[in-house]
């Protein structure tokens, strides 16, 4: 199939960048996005052309790397995968495809398709963990967890911290990353410990990183390639009230 | 800045007012539409004048404009505040999106919607509340010694349609920006259960389509 | 690497792999086509780098098992093996590991020897029987 890109290009994040238009023949549907991409490169590169940056890494949907706005949406046309999911079947012949990096002000670009997340980084660094004795690992057994509660928090640490939900979020809130973080740990026993400071701190780092507010418009959750449900987010509103209102720290 | 302070000003903080201070606006309307269902009352305005009446007299009335106005100026400010904040979170737009597909045109557009309710609620006062106060000419309601508020309405109605027209468009806003502000309020408070969340999203839809529906009906039955 | 430097390998292959990684070297460094600089974010050069390392990583690998006159581990020299097939190891010359010190392209690395020292368990013939 014949496929024309429109691909965001920027040297740098001073730079200004632009859409350059590329023309591919000859994809086979069954490629997956970003191998479509790796072709263009290696075309680029026997041009003697710089190829087009972008991130990657597993390939396998998990690691949460790869990142591309494509046509108008996070990860692309497909709901639940990451783009390294997503193959050119899902795309035409003749289509005219937009490849545009995530945006967001606290997600500057690095190059081209590149966007440096250590926004995320620092707001698990201000309490996205627990403290535990380290030694040999306890019986699996040992703490009951309902099952109930062991599902939900599970379906919070699906997040794979890709950024989905602040490119789609008309605000780039970074609320429904947060609050996968805060929902998973304070479901469970292990993170009661630090429940109340790492709300109050995460929220905090989150604010200063410049993430806008939610607005409930769901965006985040239809995005998100391990479709996440909004009800993490009310988990962290009232997580965040709870502390705040009842905790020791002034 | 002490705890009180950090926690309203975060981003967090701040929905949380304007969710409150939404649902005490919601609780407004309930109230609001209740007394103005009194028109439809056929004794020629008798008990609709003698509910306005107690209204713009009563002292906890006052009382309850008083808190009824600073709960208007802190959801007005708060999405003031809250709005220009997320707009500076993303300085290089996309190229190429579409929203549409993962949220709802009213979800996007709440700015916009209470934008529109705002203009009509200060043209509403101007035409009600600030006459009824102020202007000599209304005459008295038969047998008593207030204002006939009745007759303003029908007057107004009647002789101003077109402002009854744009009184239903301003309804139809309120029921848009409704149709999210009722379960986003929950949400915000962090109240999602499945209990509960299932029943509030019908009752929110529910809310967002018969409140503005009732105040759209005065205008029209004054016109037909 | 996987055909003659794998978990089973011997000194004919492993000299066969050493001329061929030579070769393979000699064509990436001459038909290298590189864009961009050194100053910025340049995913091409990163992945050359990577190529490089490998390329240089494998011919220690193969170095390090041809000098390896025995049997030992996951290094299985087809040479170097008792009747019944198992691992023949040479523990009077080959009880160390080995650390190798570059020193400059096409010259020889320099072994040196870290002795393994045993106090509380004896080395012996693995036996399955």
């Amino acid at each position: 199939m014949k496929i024309h890109l429109k691909i965001w290009r920027q040297p740098n994040s001073e730079m200004p960048g632009k859409l350059v238009n590329y023309t591919l023949d000859g994809i086979i549907p069954e490629v997956s996005f970003l191998e479509m991409l790796d072709i263009l490169n290696e075309d680029l590169l026997k041009k003697g052309d710089e190829p087009v940056a972008f991130d990657n890494d597993c390939r396998e949907g998990i690691c949460g790397m790869c990142s591309l706005y494509i046509n108008g949406r996070p990860h692309g046309p497909e709901q639940g995968v990451t783009v390294c999911q997503l193959h050119m079947r899902s795309f035409k012949d003749e289509d005219t495809i937009y490849v545009e990096p995530w945006r967001a002000k606290s997600f500057p670009v690095l190059k081209d398709l590149i966007v440096d997340r250590a926004a995320f980084d620092r707001i698990i660094q201000a309490g996205g963990y627990i403290s535990v004795n380290t030694g040999s690992a306890p019986d699996a057994n040992a703490i009951p967890i309902p099952r109930e509660v062991a599902k939900e928090a599970f379906e919070a640490a699906d997040c794979i911290g890709c950024g989905a939900c602040v490119a789609a979020c008309k605000n780039a809130s970074a609320m429904l990353f947060v609050a996968t973080k805060i929902s998973h740990l304070a479901l469970l026993p292990q993170g009661q410990v630090e429940r109340q400071s790492r709300v109050e701190k995460m929220v905090a780092q989150m604010d200063k990183e410049g993430f806008g507010a939610c607005t409930n418009t769901g965006a985040c959750s239809y995005e998100c390639p391990k479709s996440i449900p909004l009800n993490h987010i009310a988990r962290l509103n009232r997580e965040y009230l709870s502390a705040k209102l009842t905790s020791n720290s002034l | 800045m002490n705890w009180l302070t950090k926690t309203l000003t975060s981003t967090v903080g701040q929905k949380v007012l304007m969710s409150m201070t939404g649902l005490f606006l919601i609780s407004f309307l309930v109230v609001h539409l209740t007394g103005n269902l009194m028109l439809f009352k056929d004794d020629n305005g008798v008990a609709f004048n003698a509910y306005a009446h107690f209204m713009s007299t009563a002292g906890i009335i006052r009382v309850a404009e008083l808190i009824l106005v600073l709960g208007f100026v802190l959801h007005i400010y708060t999405a003031w505040r809250l709005t220009r904040h997320n707009r500076q979170t993303r300085p290089q737009d996309y190229i190429y999106s579409r929203p549409d597909i993962n949220s709802s045109w009213f979800s996007r557009n709440m700015g916009i919607t209470g934008s529109v309710v705002l203009i009509f609620l200060l043209t509403h006062l101007h035409h009600f509340w600030f006459k009824y106060k102020f202007q000599a000419d209304i005459p008295l309601a038969a047998g008593t010694d207030y204002k006939d508020m009745y007759w303003l309405a029908q007057t107004f109605f009647q002789q101003e349609w077109w402002f009854s027209i744009l009184y239903i468009v301003a309804m139809v806003f309120l029921g848009f920006h409704l149709a999210h502000a009722f379960e986003s309020a929950f949400q915000t408070l962090g109240i999602h259960h499945k209990k509960y969340t299932p029943f509030l999203k019908k009752l929110g839809v529910l809310f967002a389509i018969i409140v503005p529906a009732g105040f759209a009906t005065m205008p029209i039955y004054f016109l037909i | 690497m996987w055909n003659d430097c794998g978990m089973s390998r011997n000194k004919e292959g492993l000299k066969k792999a050493k001329d061929k990684i030579k070769a393979l070297e000699e064509e990436f460094w001459k038909n290298l086509r590189m864009v961009g600089t050194n100053d910025e974010l340049n995913q091409t050069l990163e992945k050359s780098l990577r190529v490089a390392d490998f390329l240089e990583m494998s011919q220690l690998m193969v170095e390090d098992a041809l000098h390896r006159n025995e049997s030992c581990g996951s290094h299985f020299r087809e040479e170097y093996q008792t009747e019944e097939g198992e691992a023949q190891r040479d523990d009077d010359n080959f009880a160390y590991v080995a650390a190798w010190e570059y020193q400059g392209k096409n010259k020889p690395e320099v072994l040196h020897k870290e002795a393994l020292k045993f106090e509380n368990a004896k080395l012996t013939q693995r036996n399955y029987k």
